[in-house]
C-alpha cells in the first residue's frame, strides 16, 4: 500500500512510542512486544504525531540535518511503517 | 580499574514483561486452569493497592516495558484502574487479561483514560459452561456486551481461547462465534498440561485426528474470513519432538508476581521444590531479580544435564521447561521429556497414546473432572501438608 505523503500521519492506536534508557534508544510498544527504533528511525517515528505530513516530516529533517538527502531514505522507512501497520496517513 | 583477564559483569538483563497475578479470586471454575492448585492459600494474602505499585515502579526501573495484569479474574479487585493508570505513567505497555466478567461501562471508560493498551478477552469454558455458550445465549449476550464496548472504547478485540478434548470439536461454532463477535486477532490455544490442567490431562489432551480436523477447519476458515482477522492455532506441546522455550528462558525476560507477592519466573513455578522464592514484600525487584538465587537458578545452562547439555540446540529451547520437567519426572533439572532426546519422552508418548483411545460420552465425563474452586484448592492445599 502506498503512502499518502500529504496527509497527516497517525500512530496506529495499539502502539506507544517513547524512549527508553533501558534499550538506549526510542521504542514502539504494542500489545506483548516491542520494536527497537535505533538512530534515524527514532528521529523519524519522533515526528508522527498525528498532525505532519510524509512530505513535512521531511522537510522539518532537512531543516535539522542540513546538507543530508534523507528524503528517499525517511519515504522508504515510512513505507514501510505503513506496510507494517504501525502508522497510517489520513 | 578493571583487571586483566577478569570476568566482566554478566549482570542479567532485567525483565521486559511482568505479569501481575493481581488475584486468584475467579467467578469461572475452568477445568485448565494454570493458577496454582493450592491458590486458595492466597486468598487471605493479596498484596496491597500501594504494595502493586511499587513492584511496578522497581520494575520499570529495571527496564521492564509490558505489563499483564491477570488472574484469576483481575477484575474482581476494586483497584485495577488505579494499577492501569499509574503503571502507564511510569511508562508500561498496559495489558488487562480479562474473562470479561465485571467489564461495565463506568470501569472500561476508566481504563482507557487511564491509559490502557488492550483488553485481552478469554472464553470461560468449563465443559458445563461450554454447553451453555454453545446451545443457549447467556454466555454470549454476556460476551456480545462485553465485545461491544471493547469495540466502542476502540480497542482491538483480542480473543483467547482454550481448546481441549470436550470442546475442540466444536472448532466451527467457536470462530463462527468470534467472527460474530467482531474478533480481530483470536488466539485457539490447546490448553498446556499444568496445575488444574494436569490433574484433568487425560480428559483435556485431544487425540491427533481431532487436531487434525480443528486445524484443517481453522484453516479454511482463515482463508475464508482473509485479513480481517489474526488466527493461531497451538497444538498441545505433547505432540511436539522440541520443547517449547519456555518463557524464553528462566529469568530471562519474564517476572510473575503472585496475589500474596511471590515473585516467580513463571506462573507455574511455585511449586517447584528446593527453591525459596522472594517475596516483593521482602525485596525489591532489583535483588530479586539479579541477585536472588531462586532467579539464578535455572538460568543459563550450567544447571543441566545431558542430552541438554552438550545439545547444539540447548540455547534456542533452554531444555524446554522446568516444571514440566519436575511435574512429570520428579527433577527440575532433566531434559523436558516433550524432547524426543529426553530418555523419558515415553512419558509423553505413553499419555499421547492414551488421548488416542475411543472417547467416553461427555456425560461419563463430567464427574471425573476436577473443578478449579476454592473448595478443591482447600483440600488440595490440606493434602500437600499431610
Amino acid at each position: 500500500m502506498t503512502l499518502d505523503v500529504t496527509k497527516p500521519i497517525v500512530l496506529e492506536r495499539q502502539f506507544r512510542f517513547q524512549f527508553e534508557p533501558a534499550q538506549d534508544c526510542y521504542v514502539l510498544l504494542y500489545p506483548e512486544g516491542l520494536i527497537k527504533l535505533p538512530g534515524s528511525s527514532g528521529e523519524i517515528m519522533k515526528l508522527v504525531d498525528g498532525k505532519l505530513s510524509a512530505n513535512e516530516i521531511i522537510s522539518q529533517l532537512e531543516t535539522t540535518f542540513p546538507g543530508v538527502d534523507l528524503k528517499q531514505d525517511v519515504l522508504d522507512f515510512l513505507e514501510n511503517a505503513n506496510d507494517k501497520g504501525w502508522i497510517r496517513a489520513e | 580499574m578493571t583487571k586483566v583477564g577478569s570476568e566482566p559483569s554478566k549482570k542479567p538483563k532485567g525483565p521486559m514483561w511482568v505479569n501481575a497475578e493481581i488475584t486468584y479470586k475467579c467467578p469461572l471454575h475452568c477445568v485448565f486452569c494454570y493458577n496454582p492448585m493450592d491458590y486458595a492459600s492466597t486468598l487471605k494474602s493479596e498484596l496491597s493497592t500501594a504494595d502493586w505499585l511499587k513492584v511496578f515502579k522497581e520494575a520499570r526501573e529495571l527496564g521492564a516495558v509490558q505489563l499483564g495484569i491477570s488472574g484469576g479474574e483481575p477484575l474482581m479487585r476494586d483497584d485495577v484502574e488505579e494499577m492501569v493508570a499509574e503503571s502507564s505513567a511510569m511508562g508500561y505497555y498496559v495489558n488487562l487479561l480479562t474473562s470479561g466478567i465485571g467489564l461495565t461501562e463506568e470501569r472500561i471508560s476508566a481504563f482507557k483514560s487511564g491509559g490502557l493498551g488492550q483488553i485481552q478477552l478469554s472464553f470461560q469454558d468449563s465443559t458445563k459452561e461450554l454447553n451453555d455458550f454453545l446451545s443457549s445465549t447467556k454466555t454470549f449476550d454476556l460476551k456480545s456486551k462485553v465485545a461491544k464496548l471493547i469495540k466502542q472504547y476502540d480497542y482491538p478485540m483480542v480473543l483467547n481461547v482454550v481448546l481441549h478434548r470436550l470442546n475442540i470439536d466444536h472448532i466451527d461454532q467457536i470462530l463462527e462465534m468470534a467472527e460474530a463477535m467482531g474478533a480481530e486477532h483470536v488466539e485457539l490455544a490447546n490448553s498446556q498440561y499444568y496445575a488444574w490442567a494436569l490433574k484433568n490431562r487425560e480428559h483435556l489432551m485431544p487425540s491427533r485426528e481431532q487436531l487434525r480436523i480443528a486445524e484443517e477447519k481453522t484453516n479454511k476458515f482463515r482463508e475464508k474470513i482473509g485479513n480481517k482477522m489474526k488466527l493461531y492455532f497451538v497444538v498441545p506441546d505433547y505432540y511436539a519432538d522440541r520443547p517449547k522455550a519456555c518463557m524464553n528462558g528462566w529469568g530471562s525476560v519474564f517476572l510473575n508476581v503472585a496475589p500474596d507477592g511471590l515473585a516467580l519466573p513463571c506462573h507455574e513455578a511455585r511449586m517447584l521444590p528446593g527453591l525459596t522464592f522472594p517475596n516483593v514484600r521482602e525485596h525489591d525487584v532489583s535483588w530479586i531479580w539479579n541477585d536472588s538465587p531462586a532467579f539464578q537458578a535455572y538460568r543459563g545452562d550450567s544447571w543441566m544435564q545431558e542430552p541438554c547439555k552438550s545439545c547444539d540446540e540447548r540455547e534456542k529451547d533452554f531444555g524446554g521447561c522446568r516444571c514440566q520437567a519436575y511435574q512429570l519426572t520428579g527433577d527440575a533439572t532433566k531434559t523436558d521429556p516433550v524432547c524426543s532426546k529426553s530418555p523419558d519422552h515415553h512419558l509423553i508418548t505413553e499419555q499421547v497414546a492414551k488421548a488416542q483411545l475411543p472417547q467416553p460420552p461427555a456425560s461419563e465425563v463430567k464427574p471425573l473432572i476436577f473443578y478449579r474452586d476454592d473448595k478443591n484448592s482447600k483440600q488440595f492445599a490440606s493434602e500437600m501438608q499431610d
